[in-house]
């Protein structure tokens, strides 16, 4: 018998491809936020499907706040030239100049100049009028309202009064000039399906989300690594081999490792089926501010 | 348990996305973190935040939106997931408050199933009736009342009798045909995901058991091809493929297709798929297709087959849910956006508009945010589209203003038969028209021909079809020539089991194709493409 009926795996692949390719066609500029995380590989590879034979009609920006793992810089460059992605690289020109950092500025004011104002600055900076973000509505309870296509104003502002029902698959992304959209092809993804999409398409990822021993400290209840020398070690902390591994990445300083053995995807998958944590509690930057994520997105920030 | 066994249990499941919908304090936050909470998928971070005190307050998993509410911003609909070994869940969460008509639309359109929640002590109200009005408007096929707080009223069997007789009285009015009852009280979680020692009356099982079973798949239209074209890939000189998602039915390659509205004819070459090559593709999934001709192709034209073709016209009738604070200007320009389409549009006066509390028609000048009227729209561009009722892709539309570019609607079009029933005078059912299925008989011979047509029997009404079966002794003795005059009067499939001995054949129109087993003859019917719509 003829199969009919797409899995639920094929069926969110469906509904991605199809929002990629709608912002392709109707949107001016578009461009694709790549973090180099698992989220950002999975849209990464959904994109090069929707638009196969053709390479991808947009390049792709990363933000880099110079304290990325350094474990992501090089897995994004080998990515870029493997799969022949025009990237951009954007660091906040100020932020760099009066070396803007999580110790010295605290995770607000980093992450404000180094992630809000820099992807502000590179979108107008290229003139993108959408911007895809590998974000999904499962990572935080303030996410679940989001809609897909999310409505920007000319100061990328998200305004909670301004967006626009979303009905069928018929997304309006019509903007006036200045205004924007960002939108999020991963919304009605889970981290559990991310993972089985990385396990069934082979889809590779950064080596960090996999259990290895790592020099860690421990810090307000997370563990972070030591990933260079520019990590200030505090009265008391030394470094310990730990068998750790990352359920998000970010920033290194501001990134929560987890204790764990999972070293292949299907333990990873193993080990999330028996999870009773949600990944976000890894996230250093939820933690510092009340409905944070929520401030951060009306500021302009995914 | 193995990494390996997980993995095989829960990679291969279907989804089912599901609308909540209930009036203030009916229990709809406890009933979703209910779900979440005994189904397991609550992680203990989020379960702390939801405690007051030593308490767990379930509803607060699920963030009552009270927040934004007293802000003035317009949630239109929270997404939850959770998912078990059977099937993966989106629930669409919409507030039950002034909004609830555009964010009930909102949150129905991608919908296949709509929990309606009755608070058991009150029973059914104006906006029980209400949301079941707007679930079926917009096309839900399947409908769950969770009769809730059954803990208040004694667990009284006699309380949900009444109950769903009374919903079941109004809901023959409404085009759902599947509606379950489930007594329950989410707080205590009986009959949610667990059953209930306090109701052994209650013979069907617990939501969760139905949510995971519910049969949706023949929901969808496998029958009428559409294909809307959403871009031209065109990487190079050699390769020119038009891709788009499949809307409904299945596109076979090699076949010949009709390109719309231009009317061209051409022959499909290949089919790319976001897993390769393939011979085969269906409903909803996205494809690169190649073309034998050089055709002219674009954004919004339609790829359909010869002898299945949409409507085409420059003018519909449609219901429309109207979304925006300005009310809708009859007459004037709007864009309209119908699967890849954006063309200008002008809406007519409505012809009515529903009370959506008493579901009577009432008449208006315009329509105002969360009205619910019958328009006609005209487009200067023809528009290739099917009744909303059949198709939820080419049959649905939204109405963008043309300045602010806001969403101001939501429409469904109407099939135009079905539309005047009041001004036509009685027309002679057309059976198979209503039914969309194609006359035609199978006779089936063998060893096993009654076997082999009851399994064919219910392969077909799983998928949706009206089926009727004939044994041989039914018919009587007729010449091969009476026999087949005599089966093409049914309109609807008919399966006759043939008792004699031979080839196993199946005839219908001027086919005749050789098979095995009932899998294989709907396999060869659908490749066929035989059940058309007429
Ligand atoms: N006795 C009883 N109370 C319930 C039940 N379900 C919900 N409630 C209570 O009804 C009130 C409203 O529930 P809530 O979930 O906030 O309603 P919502 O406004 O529909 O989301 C709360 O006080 C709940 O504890 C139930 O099954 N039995």
């Amino acid at each position: 018998m003829t199969r009919s009926i797409l899995s639920h795996l094929e069926a969110l692949e469906a509904e991605s491809i199809h929002i990629l390719r709608e912002v392709a066609a109707v949107m001016a500029r578009p461009v694709m936020m790549y973090s180099i995380g698992k989220d950002s590989q999975v849209m990464l590879h959904l994109a090069r499907k929707a638009f196969q034979p053709a390479p991808l009609p947009f390049p792709i920006l990363h933000i880099d706040t110079t304290w990325k793992f350094a474990e992501m810089i090089a897995f994004r460059d080998r990515i870029v030239r493997e799969t022949g992605a025009e990237l951009l690289v954007w660091t906040n020109p100020e932020g760099l100049r009066e070396n803007v950092n999580p110790f010295d500025h605290g995770t607000q004011r980093y992450t404000h100049v180094m992630k809000t104002e820099a992807l502000k600055q590179a979108l107008d900076h290229y003139g993108f009028n959408a911007a895809f973000g590998g974000a999904r509505r499962d990572e935080e309870r303030s996410r679940a309202k989001e809609r897909i296509f999310s409505f920007r104003d000319r100061f990328h502002q998200w305004d909670p009064k301004n967006q626009r029902p979303e009905l069928w698959n018929l997304y309006n992304g019509r903007v006036h000039k200045g205004e924007s959209i960002r939108v999020f092809p991963l919304s009605n993804w889970t981290e559990l399906d991310v993972w089985l999409y990385v396990e069934k398409e082979n889809i590779p990822v950064v080596p960090l989300y996999f259990a290895k021993e790592r020099p860690i400290v421990e810090r307000d209840g997370a563990l972070i690594m030591v990933d260079d020398d520019r990590l200030r070690l505090r009265e008391g902390e030394r470094p310990a081999q730990r068998r750790v591994r990352f359920r998000t990445l970010g920033c290194y300083p501001l990134t929560g490792a987890v204790e764990s053995d999972a070293d292949t995807v299907p333990k990873i998958i193993a080990e999330m089926l028996a999870a009773r944590t949600s990944e976000r509690s890894g996230r250093v930057i939820d933690f510092d501010e009340d409905g944070s994520m929520e401030e951060k997105k009306r500021e302009g920030y995914f | 348990m193995a990494a390996e066994a997980f993995l095989s249990e829960y990679r291969d499941r279907e989804l089912l996305r599901f609308l909540t919908c209930g009036s203030v304090d009916d229990g709809k936050s406890t009933l979703i973190g209910r779900l979440l909470h005994d189904a397991g998928t609550v992680y203990e971070d989020h379960m702390r935040a939801a405690h007051r005190g030593n308490d767990l307050d379930l509803a607060l998993l699920v963030d009552g939106l009270q927040a934004e509410r007293e802000q003035g911003i317009t949630i239109d609909v929270a997404y939850r997931y959770f998912s078990t070994p059977k099937r993966k869940f989106v629930i669409a969460d919409t507030p039950g408050h002034e909004q609830y008509t555009r964010n009930m639309a909102t949150g129905a359109s991608n919908s296949d199933l709509a929990v309606l929640l009755v608070d058991a002590t009150q029973g059914v109200l104006d906006q029980t009736r209400r949301h079941a009005f707007i679930a079926s408007l917009l096309g839900i096929r399947h409908l769950v009342v969770a009769v809730n707080k059954m803990d208040l009223v004694g667990w009284s069997e006699a309380v949900f009798r009444v109950i769903r007789d009374e919903f079941s009285e109004f809901a023959a009015r409404l085009q759902v045909s599947d509606i379950e009852f489930i007594p329950m009280s989410a707080l205590l979680g009986d009959n949610v995901v667990h059953g209930s020692d306090q109701m052994p009356w209650h013979a069907g099982g617990p939501l969760l058991a139905h949510l995971e079973s519910v049969h949706i798949a023949s929901d969808r239209n496998l029958i009428d091809f559409r294909m809307p074209v959403q871009l031209v890939v065109r990487p190079n000189a050699e390769f020119r493929g038009y891709a788009g998602s499949i809307a409904s039915g299945v596109l076979r390659a090699d076949s010949e297709v009709l390109v719309l509205p231009s009317r061209q004819q051409t022959r499909v070459r290949s089919i790319l798929t976001a897993n390769g090559e393939s011979d085969r593709a269906f409903a909803p999934m996205p494809v690169t297709v190649t073309l034998e001709d050089e055709v002219d192709v674009s954004r919004g034209d339609m790829l359909v087959y010869p002898n299945n073709v949409p409507h085409l016209e420059h003018a519909f009738e449609a219901m429309v849910v109207w979304m925006h604070e300005d009310g809708l200007a009859p007459g004037r320009e709007y864009l309209l956006k119908q699967t890849a389409n954006v063309v200008p549009a002008t809406v007519s006066t409505p012809r009515y508009r529903i009370n959506v509390n008493t579901l009577s028609r009432e008449s208006c000048e315009s329509l105002a945010l969360n009205e619910i009227g019958r328009v006609r729209v005209e487009t200067p561009r023809l528009l290739a589209f099917d009744a909303y009722e059949r198709n939820r892709t080419t049959g649905a539309f939204i109405l963008i203003d043309r300045l602010s570019y806001a969403t101001v609607a939501a429409g469904m079009i109407v099939d135009r038969d079905s539309a005047r029933p009041e001004t036509s005078p009685a027309l002679v059912p057309d059976w198979s028209r209503r039914l969309g299925q194609l006359p035609l008989s199978i006779a089936i011979r063998g060893t096993d021909a009654l076997g082999v047509a009851g399994a064919l029997r219910e392969l077909l009404s799983r998928r949706g079809f009206l089926v009727e079966m004939l044994t041989r002794d039914a018919i009587g003795n007729l010449d091969p020539v009476a026999l087949s005059a005599y089966l093409r009067r049914f309109a609807a499939i008919t399966i006759i089991p043939m008792d004699a001995p031979g080839p196993l054949v199946v005839t219908c129109d001027e086919q005749t194709i050789a098979g095995r087993d009932a899998e294989a003859i709907y396999a060869t019917l659908t490749d066929l493409e035989l059940l058309v719509r007429l």
